[in-house]
């Protein structure tokens, strides 16, 4: 599903965040990426979704090659993830119900299925009684539930969330990482990075570790 | 397909009247400048056409008048008419006789006296002639054909003064190309910063719906939309400032022609031309957004 081969990544600067790194993850797995912050476990994901480009190397996603993809396939791409974003990247002057239309804006929707669907992401995640409410009025732990009804809706194969139980206490965090189990054991690919040694204890997946910019096996 | 496509023009249509809405004040004051602005070459184009309506008939086709010699019998004013009839540079024509010459002096204001002293008829036959083919060229051959008869006098044509009247109007024309010219970039100018002025509070929203997959077009419809509408409703606001404005005008010389004893009424813009400054403006709005819309949004790449 997930392919890298001896991807790097340097800045401009010349701060190298990616050093060689090679892994595969298969279609409908689920893998933990882990390390410090500042080991590159947000830039590794960002080069899945095209938002970054590697400096050297190859990254596939299904069989395309995401390294030389064109700037106008770009978007294409990006509709095949589900992307749960560290900062959450939520819109603040539409209702919660809005936030999770989107995507489904965005790749042409039909409108008489849109609101079922919208409907069917916020009750997974529990929000369905706030759908009018405005983000700002949702607590940390909510915020992060819409993230994640808004990187469901459009059912992706892949979902890949960048610390999605930052800043969450440990009961918020293991209902979290349920609703991703259970979205795993429906066939979807899921991709997490996350600091949280405590999320990692007794998980049974597999777990990818990144230290200054090197995957330690 | 086709219906999801409509669904969401449809969609971005209603969201960018709800936005213009939003905002009324803003909205109402750049439509108005927009309004004012293109109602400026519009009112001298309306002028303009309404000069070269009045002057219609000298302008559009020159006439030329055939004095008959004095002396001439009736078979010679048919024979007159034979040949032009022939003649295939002609359009039309049309004989006025000395009888009705006289009698359209008499109807005349102020020289009904003179004519009524005069013993006998001094005035002679006449044909009034429309040409084929208007261009000075033409218009001055045919002249030399017909002065060449022998039954003509005089063939009188002023070429000078059309020639005067065209070359006004064509200055006229220019000075509302040049007006429309100086005055769309100013409209462009308008729509591009009001464009940006979008991009940059909507900044979030663009950066958000690229990272979730939007392609370029879907983030520049909004925005395109809303020059356009804008744009649209700026040639409205033009359109009604002329109507209202001859129709005032209309009133004024109403009042003028009274006083002169003649009729002229300026003419509003026709339903052609009406259009036209409408597409016309929608097509200006279009332009400053997209061209405001490629010049800002590479700018919004999510990192």
């Amino acid at each position: 599903m997930i392919n890298f081969k001896n991807v790097s990544k340097r800045y401009p600067d010349g701060y190298v965040a990616l050093n060689n790194i090679d892994f595969t993850v298969e279609s409908g797995e689920m893998v933990f990426l882990t390390g410090h912050s500042g080991a590159g476990k947000s830039t590794l994901l960002k080069l899945i979704a095209a938002i970054e480009r590697p400096t050297s190397g190859t990254i596939t996603l299904s069989g395309q090659n995401i390294a030389q993809l064109k700037l106008g396939a770009i978007p294409y791409l990006r509709r095949k993830i589900g992307f749960i974003f560290q900062d959450h990247n939520l819109l603040f002057d539409r209702s919660v119900f809005d936030n999770v239309l989107l995507p489904l804006q965005i790749s042409n929707f039909d409108s008489k299925t849109v609101t079922g669907r919208v409907r069917a992401a916020l009750d997974k995640v529990g929000l369905l009684k706030k759908e009018k409410a405005m983000p700002i009025a949702l607590s940390g732990g909510e915020r992060q539930r819409l993230c994640i009804a808004r990187a469901v809706v459009h059912r992706p194969s892949i979902l890949i969330a960048d610390e999605p139980t930052g800043n969450l206490d440990i009961e918020y965090a293991q209902d979290i990482m349920s609703m991703f189990t259970s979205f795993n054991q429906v066939g979807v690919t899921v991709l997490i990075a996350t600091h949280d040694a405590s999320l990692l204890k007794d998980a049974e997946h597999r777990i990818l570790s990144l230290n200054q910019g090197k995957l330690a096996v | 397909m086709i219906r999801a496509w409509l669904m969401q023009h449809g969609f971005v249509f209603f969201l960018t009247l709800k936005r213009l809405i939003a905002t009324p004040v803003t909205s109402l004051l750049s439509v108005i400048v927009m309004g004012i602005t293109l109602s400026l070459p519009t009112g001298v184009y309306v002028l303009m056409e309404n000069l070269s309506a009045i002057s219609g008939q000298t302008m559009s086709s020159p006439q030329m008048s055939l004095f008959l010699k004095l002396d001439i019998e009736k078979e010679d004013i048919e024979s007159v008419k034979q040949r032009m009839e022939e003649d295939s540079q002609i359009l039309s024509f049309q004989f006025i006789s000395k009888d009705a010459a006289l009698h359209q002096l008499q109807q005349s204001n102020g020289l009904a006296d003179i004519s009524a002293n005069l013993v006998r008829n001094p005035l002679p036959d006449a044909f009034i002639v429309n040409a084929l083919e208007n261009t000075p060229g033409n218009l001055e051959k045919l002249r030399a054909t017909m002065q060449s008869w022998p039954e003509i006098e005089h063939v009188q044509f002023d070429s000078a003064w059309a020639e005067r009247l065209n070359a006004l109007l064509k200055l006229g024309r220019f000075i509302v190309l040049m007006l429309t010219t100086l005055l769309s970039v100013a409209i462009i100018a308008i729509m591009f910063n009001t464009i940006r002025l979008q991009i940059l509070t909507k900044r979030d929203e663009i950066e958000i719906s690229k990272l979730i997959g939007a392609t370029d077009s879907f983030i520049r419809r909004p925005f395109l939309y809303f020059g356009t509408i804008q744009g649209l409703a700026g040639g409205a606001t033009a359109w009604l400032i002329m109507t209202l404005a001859i129709r005032a005008m209309n009133e004024e010389l109403g009042t003028l022609a009274l006083l002169y004893d003649f009729d002229l009424q300026l003419q509003q813009l026709s339903p052609s031309d009406s259009i036209s400054l409408l597409l016309f403006s929608a097509w200006l709005g279009w332009l400053g957004a997209r061209i405001s819309v490629a010049s800002h949004l590479w700018q919004i790449e999510p990192r």
